[in-house]
């Protein structure tokens, strides 16, 4: 029994810890320009795809990766200085529609490019499980989740430490005293962006592994990022990792418990019963207080 | 009749060098125009009042010499280049500072986190000295500085975002009503602190409601009415003028 219980658990956190960069990747956005960027499922699913396109074709693994992931940031930064920054004096609802309608392009791209089949991209280590109390842990888990606590734990120390990133938490509390203390918004929107891109994509090629991939695999994903930030409290970045890990973990008990059938369901169900019973999140993050 | 067409050709603020200077300026938001040709210089060294009653356009005039509004037409000047088409961040990398209308401090961050995002143009390696002096300036800061700055009171907000702009080393120093809402004596500090910081050898351009108390400390004022400069002089000058006694001071 506890073993099961245990093999689902694993499951719940390897997979929330991709959802938690997502949900990061959402918190960086929203913090920075108050906007919610719908291409962030996008992110996840160019990472894996390019990265398992370059596998393909013959660049080793770990260039591959570093390859994908610096490809996808670009296209972040595109996104953000073509299509977000020239339209930030137009209304947020044309601002979100910019970002549902490049998302459409990237994946339209990679659908035209890479096709529709799925994709698989091997994982970081060898294949050989470890068994720890009876539940058999798979390495790529363990990249998952220790991979996730560094980048989680450097950007703590980038928000609270550094003084760039305590420009960008002062552009999420206040713009216009941002930018009378001489902080460049504009610049921290890119950013913003950019960072989002990287961790979309470093929680794509480490999911990749374990789930396969394919053009529209960001849908979904991007969604449980979503769902997992607003259970956060959108726009709290402890918020945003804890939402991350409790959807993973009920999904996956849901998928044991219940039925797989209704795994899907889950973030659905969640942010209906949020947005009645907790508008603010699980977490108590109250709109002004961010990041 | 208004006052600006019974004015003389504007008389600017006078001395050698300005360090401001505003040409023609107009402003709007969206199709209703705020700011209707404004024409302006602040010369260096010296305290600059901005008096006018609510709705007159002080703050959209400052928000456009910070660069967070654009105007639609005219030209800044600044220490001798065209700032006109120059980013926010830019002018506080050249010396331009504001203490914005309703202080606008970062609230859940700490006042130190504050004060230091004030110097965000200016890291040196004096950096702790210079906050020390600020806390100098307002000793009350330092109390509190490990609290968060939504949780001061209304003049310590004030003197927050004060010595935040401070912090940026200001040329120019832009100040939109320090004293709005405060209580007298309080409010009687502020302009004190204005006032002292001018001797140490700020420019400053101060917009105030409370026209004799600005005017009082300024070496040169100007009035505006709906958009339009209406009156300009020296304090004393200002002070004395029937005009505006009739309209901003209520006599
Ligand atoms: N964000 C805004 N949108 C539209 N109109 C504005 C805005 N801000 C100010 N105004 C208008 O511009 C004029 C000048 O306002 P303001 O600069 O705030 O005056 P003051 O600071 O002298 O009280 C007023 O008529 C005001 O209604
Ligand atoms: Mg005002």
């Amino acid at each position: 029994m506890l073993s099961q219980f245990l093999q689902f658990l694993f499951a719940g956190l390897t997979v929330g810890a991709t959802y938690a960069l997502a949900a990061l990747g959402y918190t960086l956005v929203y913090s920075a320009s108050g906007m919610i960027n719908f291409a962030q499922g996008e992110f996840i699913m160019l990472g894996a795809m390019t990265a398992s396109a370059l596998v393909a074709a013959g660049v080793p693994l770990l260039l591959a990766l570093a390859l994908a992931i610096a490809f996808t940031t670009l296209v972040g930064v595109t996104m953000a200085k073509f299509a977000v920054e020239p339209a930030k004096t137009t209304s947020m609802t044309s601002l979100i529609i910019i970002t549902l309608g490049a998302g459409q392009v990237i994946r339209g791209a990679v659908q035209i490019s890479l096709g529709k089949g799925n994709h698989a991209l091997p994982g970081l280590s060898d294949e050989r499980p470890l068994h720890i109390l009876g539940a058999a842990l798979v390495p790529q888990a363990i990249w998952i989740m220790g991979l996730a606590l560094v980048i989680v734990l450097v950007l703590f120390w980038y928000f609270n430490a550094t003084m760039h990133g305590k420009a960008l938490v002062a552009t999420s509390h206040n713009r216009l005293a941002a930018q009378l203390v001489g902080i460049n918004t504009m610049g921290i929107l890119t950013f913003s962006f950019a960072l989002s891109a990287a961790l979309g994509a470093i929680g794509g090629v480490l999911l990749a592994p374990i789930t396969f991939t394919s053009y529209d695999a960001g849908t979904m994903l991007g969604l449980k990022g979503f769902v997992a930030a607003a259970l956060g409290g959108l726009g709290s970045a402890l918020g945003a990792v804890i939402g991350g890990l409790v959807l993973g973990i009920i999904e996956a008990m849901t998928a044991a418990y219940v039925s797989s059938a209704y795994k899907d369901a889950v973030a659905f169900i969640l942010i209906i019963l949020l947005f009645v019973v907790a508008p603010h999140g699980l977490f108590g993050a109250k709109s002004s207080h961010r990041v | 009749m208004r006052l600006a067409e019974q004015a003389a050709p504007m008389p600017l603020a006078p001395d050698a060098r300005a360090l401001l200077e505003v040409k023609g300026l107009k402003v709007r938001y969206g199709p209703i125009e705020a700011l209707h040709g404004i024409d302006f210089a602040v010369a260096k060294g010296q305290l600059v009042a901005l008096v006018g009653a609510n709705g007159a356009g002080k703050t959209t005039l400052l928000r456009v010499l910070s660069g967070v509004h654009r105007q639609s037409e005219g030209t800044i000047g600044f220490d001798g280049t065209d700032i006109s088409r120059l980013a926010p961040h830019r002018r506080v990398a050249l010396g331009i500072c504001q203490a914005p209308e309703g202080r606008q401090v970062f609230g859940p961050m700490s006042v130190e986190d504050n004060i230091r995002l004030g110097a965000y143009r200016r890291q040196s390696a004096d950096l702790n000295e210079r906050i020390d002096q600020a806390y100098v300036l307002f000793p009350v800061l330092k109390e509190k500085r490990k609290l968060s700055a939504g949780t001061l009171s209304g003049g310590q907000q004030q003197m927050l975002a004060i010595a935040r702009a401070l912090m940026g080393e200001p040329k120019l120093l832009l100040l939109d009503e320090p004293s709005l809402g405060l209580a007298p004596l309080l409010a009687a500090e502020i302009l004190r602190v204005v006032d002292r910081l001018r001797q140490q050898g700020i420019t400053i351009l101060l917009v105030e409601q409370n026209a004799r108390a600005a005017l009082a400390i300024a070496d040169f004022g100007y009035v505006m009415e709906t958009g339009r400069i209406v009156k300009a002089g020296t304090g004393p000058e200002l002070l004395q003028s029937e005009d505006v006694k009739r309209a901003y001071l209520g006599m």
